[in-house]
């Protein structure tokens, strides 16, 4: 930790820096944005950094944030001082928790970097919607609204808690605040020893449960007593916001920043006020000061201590003179006759008149209006335009700002180009890929102008919802002057644009203030970048008359040998054009960071960056902008032109960046979203390509199979014609036919695994393969012709494959494409396979994680339709329910399917001439060709059915999709499964219903950035085991085995694909639960993921990841029912485990502790294998329990 | 029985050394050969280019996915201790030196000219007793001449040597064209040893694959009499002192390699297979060899059977070959 008297720093670490000084326990569960206060308190703790009172805090993960509440709340029972940090799902989870704390009157501190609750969909973005669903609880609620207030109110929360005995949740706004740098001013240990109340510690420890004073907590209490003892503890409630306020005067004594619970800016005799929480409040209180300098009598009032909410304080802190009052609420509660934050004031308002304490002449008119949801952009513009709204005749009620609402009209115009003047700032604006490190290098920009100079400094940073070739927006601000602007930058002085390809695909220009420079990076030389760039930038740059700037930094990062991380050199251009610092020192300030962060990384890490900052300013050049002269090419619509109307009204937009000027008026009100879209995103982010030679292929289809972007597919077709390169058809079906393998262009990521699997050399040369990786420049347009030309093939025939092995499997189309996965992504490869052979008769429940996010994060969506409109239906409820969500599925579509089937029973005597009733019910065989059949007669029945003028006809003409099964499966990760989901996935699994779920296994939380789960092995370094993990993974498989009637699989595609092909086969054909469970290589285990099949082999030919079944039908047939698939022991455990970072780090932190784990992992891979022979020979007798059959009813047996 | 000998200025109870192998990659396996009486311990090189291939596959690995997504800034713990550098190696060669007694001979294969005299300081300061070179490369560039070749790695020894007080060997490859003039040379630059030689992986086919698969089986007594020629043609030629690596499993052929110039006799296969046991198995038996035939020393015996003493030095030299090739008679 820093302890500079100032540094540049986030809000989630300002809080969390106070948070873990002054606790001795923090138990936690990731979840974004707040994970990174549990994370950094982990990191402390790891490297025995003291709290203040001189011991070093233990930090915990939990299951789930149940969990992690349940952990505190014992804590706290237990003497210590305990602390945890949430958001959202996890806050709403801890809720039970908070009343049970506040009731028990424990001093404890929640750090919530307030985030958007799912409700029609989830967002990971900031507002209200979660903090609102605590104010019941009894804690007390303390609002910051900026970075220095994330620190400084989280140290009077620990204060105040401790002084009054009321829980506190402290929030800010999450990401605009959580996640927002800026130059603050720091608490340093003495501050808080200083401000730490000891005596109510040592009350705190004096409560503790103990034996040796032994009390009884958390009784039954009845009707007679607990109504007088939940009033008794009104004295602490009503104490508290003085309690607040004493830790805020002895705050201010100690540091000068004086707060208050209430604080009024603006004119004294402001007749129209803005009350708000959070970041707004300072976007509000600059509007505030540009109006009243404009002569208007305008005022804010900033709630900070939002419970208890002193009624009386509030209208005190109010101008006198007030008659209009907007209240602003960062959160909706449909149904209620205005938002919480609005009816607190309204209350407070009436309380006051009642008690004669009001100071108005005339009852103020209070009008309450919404903003900001999901981290909605809230500006200047929007702030003025609710003063000015608050003039209108007749204001509002309940209105809208920051959106355009074209369905119940109440939202509120504001000018877009309403702008504050900016003195003595300077702006910029970044464009960059995630990949390429420019966030990284505009944090560092910022500290070092934070460090170096006296100025304020800002950053901000908006990341894209994709997980490779992601886009990320740097929004840097630094002045003389100290200031906030929690809002996005709309007229930058520099912008820069890190990838040329965004000029194609955004509006880069967008933020440019006239007159501004403009960096771009472009791999071309100087004087043939302006006939590169198009049109549109060409006349933008004129019209703003931009200065522009360019450099080659690939080609630099490629000489300097730093690969695709340019942010060093376009930092130093940065640097250069900025003229903020002087560039010698500006350069050596980089080197030094560079020193600093990689000096242990390795000497040539710090060496190749040096060469790439040194060889930059050689290659900065201004380009000069010709009057006028031939344009450049168009910018390229975004979708195609024949892409559906939803995607070209909606969809484009939000592609393009102008998501938020959609109106509501666009958006289905349930949630509902079209599939199919990815397919029109065409994202080119590719370098490098595989390109086909049919000539050395040998028909194995694994690139396809491997894909896990679905973007090299296999083909037979009877089309043979030199556009479209192919070869015979080397199988005994589709005889006679043509087979080729296409890659799609654009939506490849060019991450080179399909060439890595692929098995075909050229015999004379075997260096070159049946694909090979291009450069996408070179082919990019054949490529895309061909790709058009595959796409027109006609998908083959299901029912026509001779077998649904690997091979046979890829001829049938992936519903399931071009999601925003991580190149290589060792997940997707599986829900391809999954779409492929079940996908058009698929429900899937995904719990949150990766796979919801890269499954269903907009803009677009990855589940795909067949040419019948049939495809994959998809829904994420939440992280921790996921089983029983995709139970209710099943109960559901059997509940549905048994409607059908007693409506086709009745109906049969008007319906079977031809025996159909008897072929739709009869058992399903399992193939491609009876389900192409049953098809076939539920389309017959349709037909009959419109005959029959009746009810029954009619509701079975609508279920009779039904007849033909459904497959469902619960599709998670393993944070899911082996943690937060467990207990619902347990109970799933205890029942007969027919789910089948598939694990997508990465042993770590991977969305949220690798934190241990209890599927990470034992030694491998995660967050939370930062020095490997000393319990191995639990044998989620195993444990179901136990049941003894669910047919459990381990698989490793990578490892041996057609033993996972055979397994998605089995375990949907299984009439009863199935459980799957996945090796899914993934970024954060630390190589490169070219070499996940690789990766994937060694660990089943060490036996840490067996391949094995367990199919209790073979009990059945007098079989032993579990059969390991591979024995293991044929390659060291160790071996395996030094090819990725995560095991590698613990070795090179501690040799002799990555040897003990080498040598546990060993055992425990040997145990295991020996327990699953052991399984592996037993024969069950026939009379043993049976096989659990359908219920087509679906009743839980058990209810 | 006096087996004493001295080998970079170490004087030695024997000559038996363990090579630098994984036998001395943990202090528990230094403080076992070193309790079965071997000499001297030789650690496994350190590999610049391979610390600093692995750090820029790290880099990648790690730095590659930071602050690219909203929801995590890092997919794996920060972990400043992670250290890419020599640090670890020489961490335990202080370890070993602390736990051992017997002299304990680091060993350095350098990529970069700043390298190799940067990590000899470094491993000079941990406490080595001496130094080994590991020049180790396979030359491929068309454009480099041997004579380059062999310029390179006189001046690297040179800068070495002249960097470090402790003794510095070179553990060579055969494959160089006047292989005394250019141990001279070496000797010249500062070299106190040659060790030779260095065995590689060499690369096989996977035919059904197509690939080359790379690989070190363990050494066969075949490979000693490559060694045996070389170290009786540079002992009495060059100054310095030899120490043979390679094809050594029994008595005898430890008594032929100091018969032909050896001053140390390098172990890792026969150790690899009869445990550091074998140690004490083979001096007594080269002691029972020597007492059995007379000698008074081992001193006594080395270099006897080399090129200047040798009773038939041309059986060493080329001409071997052309008079084999002579009396070869289909009949």
């Amino acid at each position: 930790m820093v302890l500079s008297r100032s540094a540049t720093l986030d809000g989630n670490e300002a809080a969390a820096r106070v948070a873990y000084r002054l606790s001795e326990i923090a138990a936690i569960y990731p979840i974004t944005p707040s994970s990174t206060m549990g994370e950094l308190a982990d990191e402390w703790s790891a490297k025995g950094e003291p709290n203040v009172f001189g011991t070093v805090p233990t930090v915990v993960e939990m299951q789930s944030e149940g969990g992690a509440a349940g952990a505190v709340h014992g804590a706290l029972q237990a003497g210590s001082l305990a602390v945890t940090f949430t958001a959202s799902q996890g806050l709403l989870l801890m809720i039970p928790t908070l009343y049970k704390i506040a009731g028990e009157l424990l001093p404890f501190v929640m750090h919530v970097a307030a985030r958007t609750v799912a409700t029609h969909a989830l967002s990971i973005f900031g507002d209200h919607s979660d903090v609102m669903a605590c104010r019941q609880t009894g804690a007390a609620m303390l609002c910051a609204a900026n970075v220095q207030e994330a620190q400084d109110l989280a140290c009077i929360a620990h204060v105040a808690t401790l002084r009054s005995r009321v829980p506190f949740v402290h929030f800010f706004d999450g990401f605009r605040t959580s996640h927002e740098i800026a130059k603050i001013t720091l608490l340093d240990d003495d501050d808080l020893r200083a401000l730490a109340p000891l005596d109510a510690m040592r009350a705190h420890r004096e409560r503790a449960l103990t034996p040796d004073r032994p009390v009884l907590r958390g009784s039954a209490q009845n009707p007679d007593v607990f109504f007088q003892a939940r009033e008794a503890q009104n004295p602490f409630h009503d104490a508290c916001p003085d309690a607040v306020v004493a830790a805020m005067a002895a705050f201010a004594a100690r540091t000068g920043r004086r707060y208050e619970p209430f604080r009024y800016h603006g004119h004294a005799a402001a007749e129209r006020v803005v009350v708000v929480m959070g970041s707004a409040a300072e976007t509000v209180r600059e509007v505030v000061d540009h109006l009243v300098a404009q002569g208007e009598r305008v005022g804010l009032l900033q709630v900070r201590l939002y419970r208890p909410f002193r009624a009386d304080w509030f209208a005190d802190a109010l101008p006198p003179q007030v008659q209009r009052i907007a209240v602003l609420d960062r959160t909706k509660e449909p149904g209620a006759p205005a938002e919480p934050l609005c009816l607190d004031v309204l209350a407070a308002l009436r309380q006051a008149e009642q008690a004669g304490r009001a100071r108005w002449a005339a009852t103020p008119h209070v009008v309450g209006g919404r903003f900001g949801l999901s981290g909605k952009e809230f500006t200047p513009a929007m702030a003025a335009a609710v003063f000015h709204h608050l003039t209108a005749a007749r204001p509002r009620d309940a209105f809208t700002v920051g959106i355009t609402d074209d369905v119940t009209h109440r939202s509120l115009p504001f000018d877009a180009e309403f702008e504050l003047p900016r003195e003595g700032r300077s702006e910029a604006v970044f464009f960059g890929l995630g990949a390429d490190g420019t966030v990284g290098a505009n944090k560092n920009s910022i500290k070092i102008l934070g460090e170096a100079t006296d100025l304020h400094a800002q950053g901000f940073f908006v990341y894209d919802s994709k997980k490779s070739g992601a886009i990320t927006i740097s929004h840097l601000r630094f002045g003389a002057r100290h200031f906030e602007a929690p809002y996005l930058i709309r007229r930058a002085a520099f912008v820069a644009c890190h990838q040329f390809g965004f000029l194609d695909r955004y509006d880069v220009l967008e933020p440019a203030a006239p007159g501004a420079t403009l960096l771009l990076n472009a791999p071309f030389p100087a004087d043939a970048v302006w006939g590169e760039l198009p049109a549109e930038v060409q006349a933008r740059i004129r019209e703003l008359g931009l200065r522009v700037f360019t450099i080659d930094a690939d080609a630099v990062a490629r000489d300097a040998g730093v690969g695709g991380r340019i942010n060093t050199i376009m930092q130093v251009c940065f640097f250069a054009l900025a003229g903020v610092l002087p560039r010698d020192e500006a350069v050596q300030r980089i080197k030094d960071s560079i020193r600093k962060s990689y000096d242990k990384k390795g000497d040539e890490i710090v060496r190749r960056n040096f060469a790439a900052v040194d060889a930059t300013l050689a290659g900065l050049h201004e380009l000069r902008v010709p009057p006028d002269g031939a344009a450049g090419h168009r910018r390229p619509a975004t979708v195609a032109a024949v892409a559906p109307d939803f995607v070209q009204r909606v969809t484009a937009a939000m592609l393009a960046g102008k998501g938020d000027l959609l109106p509501c008026s666009a958006f289905p009100p349930d949630g509902t979203w079209p599939t199919d879209t990815a397919r029109w995103e065409k994202r080119a982010i590719a370098a490098a390509i595989p390109v086909w030679d049919p000539a050395v292929c040998i028909q194995c289809n694994k690139c396809a199979l491997f894909c896990p972007h679905a973007a090299i597919r296999a083909k037979v077709h009877e089309h043979d014609d030199d556009a479209l390169p192919s070869q015979p058809w080397r199988g005994k079906d589709f005889a006679g036919w043509r087979y080729t393998i296409q890659v799609a262009p654009d939506d490849c990521t060019g991450c080179g695994l399909c060439v890595q699997v692929c098995p075909a050399k050229d015999k004379a040369n075997p260096r070159h393969k049946a694909i090979e990786m291009t450069p996408v420049r070179d082919v990019r347009d054949r490529e895309r012709g061909r790709w058009d030309a595959f796409l027109a093939l006609p998908e083959a025939d299901r029912a026509a494959i001779a077998k649904l092995d690997v091979k046979g499997s890829q001829l049938l189309q992936p519903l399931f494409e071009f999601s925003g996965a991580c190149a290589g992504c060792g997940e997707t490869p599986y829900l391809k396979l999954l779409t492929q052979l079940f996908g058009d008769r698929l429900l899937i429940a995904n719990a949150t994680g990766c796979s919801s996010i890269y499954g269903g994060n907009l803009p677009t969506t990855p589940y795909a339709r067949d040419a019948a409109g049939r495809g994959p239906a998809w829904a994420n409820s939440l992280f921790e329910d996921n089983a029983e969500f995709g139970l209710g599925m099943r109960l559901s579509v059997d509940a549905l399917t048994a409607r059908a089937n007693k409506l086709l029973h009745g109906l049969a005597p008007l319906l079977d001439a031809d025996e159909l009733v008897g072929e739709l019910t009869a058992a399903h065989e399992r193939s491609e060709a009876w389900l192409a059949e049953q098809r076939r007669r539920v389309a017959v029945l349709r037909q009959r059915l419109r005959a029959l003028d009746l009810t029954e006809a009619r509701e079975l003409g609508a279920l009779a999709d039904y007849l033909v099964p459904k497959s469902v499966w619960l599709v998670g990760g393993d944070g899911w499964a082996f943690d937060i989901g467990y207990g619902g996935l347990d109970h799933v699994l205890s029942m007969p219903h027919d789910v089948n779920v598939l694990v997508l296994d990465t042993e770590v939380y991977s969305n949220t950035g690798g934190q241990a789960s209890k599927a990470t092995p034992l030694g491998a370094a995660a967050k939370f085991a930062s020095r490997g993990k000393a319990i191995d993974k639990k044998d989620l498989g195993l444990m179901a085995i136990q049941y003894g009637h669910v047919y459990v699989a381990s698989v490793a595609i990578g490892a041996q694909d057609a033993h996972t092909v055979r397994v998605l086969r089995e375990a949907e054909a299984y009439p009863g639960p199935s459980l799957v469970i996945a090796y899914s290589p993934c970024i954060a285990h630390g190589y490169d993921l070219v070499f996940g099949a690789d990766q994937q082999k060694r660990a089943v030919q060490s036996g840490v990841w067996p391949l094995f079944r367990y199919d209790p039908a073979h009990a059945d047939r007098d079989e032993p029912p579990l059969v390991v698939d591979t024995p293991g022991g044929s390659v060291p455990v160790a071996e395996y485990m030094r090819n990725e970072a995560r095991f590698r780090m613990v070795e090179r932190i501690d040799p002799a502790g990555f040897r003990r784990y080498a040598a546990g992992a060993q055992r425990a891979a040997t145990r295991r294998m020996a327990v699953y022979q052991h399984i592996a020979q037993l024969r069950f007798p026939t009379a043993a329990p049976p096989s659990p059959t359908p219920t087509p009813t679906g009743g839980d047996q058990e209810a | 029985m006096d087996l004493s000998t001295s080998y970079l200025g170490l004087a030695l109870p024997h000559p038996f050394v363990a090579g630098a192998s994984p036998l001395s990659d943990t202090v528990e396996r230094c403080q076992h050969l070193a309790a079965a009486g071997i000499a001297a311990i030789v650690l496994r090189s350190l590999f610049e280019e391979q610390i600093a291939q692995e750090a820029l596959a790290h880099h990648q690995a790690v730095f590659g996915h930071t602050e690219a997504h909203g929801e995590a800034r890092t997919y794996l713990p920060a972990a400043d201790d992670s250290v890419f550098g020599p640090d670890q190696y020489l961490a335990h060669l202080r370890a070993v030196k602390r736990a051992v007694p017997v002299p304990v001979i680091a060993s350095l294969n350098g990529h970069t000219e700043s390298g190799w005299i940067d990590y000899g300081k470094r491993i000079e300061d941990a406490g080595a007793d001496a130094l080994e070179l590991n020049l180790y490369s396979v030359a491929t560039d068309t454009g480099e001449s041997g004579a380059e070749v062999e310029d390179r790695a006189v001046m690297i020894v040179r800068q070495v040597a002249r960097s470090l007080r402790i003794p510095v060997a070179v553990k060579l490859s055969p494959f160089y064209t006047s292989l005394p003039h250019f141990a001279l040379r070496l000797r010249e630059a500062g070299a106190t040893g040659l060790v030779l030689f260095n065995r590689f992986f060499e690369p096989d086919l996977d035919l059904e694959a197509l690939e080359l698969h790379t690989h070190m089986d363990l050494s066969h007594r075949s490979e000693l009499l490559l060694r045996l020629r070389w170290l009786a043609l540079l002992s009495g030629q060059v100054d310095v002192e030899l120490a043979v690596s390679g094809g050594v499993h029994t008595a005898t052929d430890a008594i032929k390699a100091v018969m032909c110039g050896a001053h140390c006799v390098q172990l890792v296969s026969a150790l690899l297979k009869g445990g550091a046991e074998r140690t004490s198995t083979l001096c007594a038996e080269v002691r029972r060899w020597l007492q059995d035939h007379g000698y008074e020393s081992l001193r006594q015996m080395r270099g006897s059977m080399d090129h200047s003493r040798s009773p038939d030095p041309k059986a060493l030299e080329r001409a071997n070959y052309m008079r084999a090739l002579q009396t070869y008679r289909v009949d």
